[in-house]
């Protein structure tokens, strides 16, 4: 009675750990042994070569540290204008007032689109000839700043970076909101009663209160930005001359472009190694940050 | 002394500003998807002159060449195949692991439900490469159901940790009933505890719905094929192929952008729950 109990157990969770088991670990454990190899994917046959994948993109794979710089500036512009505007509005919304249900359907539209359609209308709007962009700047008397914004180099990375907060922003309102609507009324009731203006409210009050919800949003959004691709494949597919490559799409670029497949996989795992450190260090600063 | 009427004035003026503000920001969210519909109601001729927001004729026809010629009919009934197909999948599969996870005990279960959430947290970037040798092994590259057991993975992380906490939280006396009565485990899974689990399961189907309709990077692995593509897939290849038809361009991202903005708009209170819990376990 007690086992035919435990095995009805068993099949409520086995299709999970079926799927789990095959579409999850199988790929994670393979990723670290066919890291080691060199193998275009189709022959039976792969060539074991040990750590020289990771030598390789240690020391030789320059467009791959290029590209992971180039992530890191995208995070960043998502960590200081992103983050920075998503707060400034979850603020102005944070209050009683007409329309704010209106604004936070509207800000969070962006980021329900998906990544392909995003990239592709601004992709059409910025375009260097016919764009709407340029349009207007000549129109409004600007033509010197009338520019190929995503095929210009000094110019590309930048407006992938901006179109990418442009879409993310909503989300970080939202948990910025969702976080600004958990601090009591009282507490800036009684710090108005000792005589605080607003900004010392603010400062106060809002800030020390919202530190462990920016330091989560800051935390997905490193996460989140490092990883992110598919905008860049759609907006300018990783040029002009790898001048927007992130890390992602030069996994891709191994796999479906030089057939690398092993080289790929560690491609991945370094980039996962990073990506856990950096999150590791996040980790113990949220903490460090809780506990003060 | 400062009078009721500067505090007032004051007041007003804070408010306008922080309106303008908002208002600023609401056009630029708004303005890109009004020029892509309007973009796709011009002629080829018209769309590199015509700047105008609102074009003099509504070239309908567009849409029609999109759906027919440009195959976005085809793909479009295929997005809307897998994302039916993967959201009635995880709902079963992570519903009955959930509801386990909640309620049962049995020899495994920490450490079986420390993997799902820990492959929640983990990045695995790349992991489509092995996944893609994998799939060939398997034959199922290149296949609907290949496609849609990828994707019911994807979200079953989320999915077992969202309904594992509705159910923790659900009361037991209607499920003991049930028992008293005879039901069988199954029998009270599918006849008290889903029924019941209604608002978490809409977080669920709605959260899946717009990854699904959205995902890209696993699709273009996984389908060589024309007819089998997602639209995500076939508006970039779309793209590539006839880079300067862009009326037709944009009414094929309008049919894909518009299921998802109506979705949202109706279901926009389950997205919000979602995505404020989405970010709480990460």
């Amino acid at each position: 009675m007690r086992l035919k109990s435990t095995l009805e157990n068993y099949i409520f969770v086995l299709p999970a750990t079926f799927i789990f088991l095959i579409f999850y670990l199988i790929p994670f454990i393979w990723v670290f042994q066919l890291g080691m190899y060199e193998w275009d994917g189709i022959l039976p046959t792969k060539v074991f070569v040990g750590l020289g994948n990771f030598k390789e993109i240690l020391l030789q794979d320059r467009i791959w540290w290029q590209s992971m710089l180039q992530a890191g500036y995208i995070t960043f512009i998502a960590l200081t204008f992103q983050n920075a505007i998503a707060f400034l509005l979850a603020w102005a919304c944070d209050r009683e007032m007409r329309l704010k249900n209106f604004y936070r359907v509207i800000f969070f539209i962006p980021p329900v689109l998906s990544e392909v359609v995003v990239g592709l209308v601004w992709q059409w709007i910025l375009d260097g000839h016919y764009g709407l962009l340029n349009g207007w700047l000549v129109k409004l008397g600007f033509p010197c700043l009338v520019k190929n914004w995503l095929s210009d180099p000094t110019t590309a990375l930048t407006t992938v970076a901006i179109v990418h907060s442009w879409k993310g922003f909503g989300w970080g309102f939202l948990i910025f909101l969702a976080g600004l609507q958990t601090i009591p009324r009282e507490l800036y009731e009684a710090a108005r009663v000792d005589g605080a203006n607003a900004w010392s409210c603010f400062k106060k009050v809002t800030i020390p209160l919202m530190i462990p919800v920016a330091v989560m949003v800051a935390m997905l959004t490193v996460l989140g930005t490092m990883q992110a691709f598919v905008l860049i494949i759609a907006m300018t597919g990783g040029g002009p001359a790898y001048h927007t490559q992130v890390p992602v799409l030069r996994i891709l670029a191994s796999m479906r472009g030089s057939s690398r497949f092993g080289y790929a996989c560690a491609q991945g795992i370094s980039f996962g190694v990073i990506l856990v450190v950096i999150s590791f260090i996040q980790y113990r600063f949220s903490k460090h940050s809780r506990q003060a | 002394m400062k009078t009721t009427a500067y505090y007032k004035t004051k007041r007003i003026t804070i408010n306008v500003f922080i309106h303008l503000f908002l208002i600023i920001v609401a056009v630029t969210c708004l303005f890109p998807l009004l020029w892509m519909v309007a973009s796709s109601l011009k002629t080829q001729e018209m769309i590199f002159k015509d700047m105008s927001l609102l074009p003099k004729e509504f070239h309908f026809e567009n849409y029609y060449l999109a759906w027919k010629e440009g195959g976005f009919g085809r793909y479009f009934i295929n997005s809307l195949f897998y994302t039916v197909s993967v959201v009635l999948g995880i709902i079963v599969i992570s519903s009955l692991a959930a509801y386990a996870f909640s309620r049962f005990r049995f020899p495994g279960k920490n450490l079986l439900f420390f993997m799902f959430m820990a492959a929640m947290m983990i990045p695995v970037p790349g992991s489509f490469v092995p996944l893609y040798v994998l799939l060939t092994k398997l034959h199922l590259r290149n296949t609907a159901l290949g496609y849609i057991l990828c994707m019911i993975n994807v979200g079953l992380s989320t999915s077992i940790f969202l309904l594992k906490t509705f159910f923790d939280k659900m009361p037991k006396e209607l499920e003991d009933a049930a028992r008293i009565d005879g039901c069988s485990k199954l029998g009270i899974w599918w006849n008290v505890a889903l029924p019941l689990s209604k608002p978490v399961l809409a977080v669920v189907v709605v959260f899946n719905a717009l990854n699904v309709w959205n995902e890209y990077v696993l699709a273009l692995i996984i389908f060589d094929s024309k007819p089998l593509m997602p639209l995500q897939v076939a508006l970039m290849t779309f793209q590539g192929e006839f880079i300067t038809r862009y009326p037709l361009l944009m009414a094929g991202l309008t049919i894909t952008a518009l299921p998802i903005i109506i979705v949202y708009l109706l279901m926009q209170k389950y997205i919000v729950k979602g995505v404020t819990a989405g970010a709480v376990v990460g």
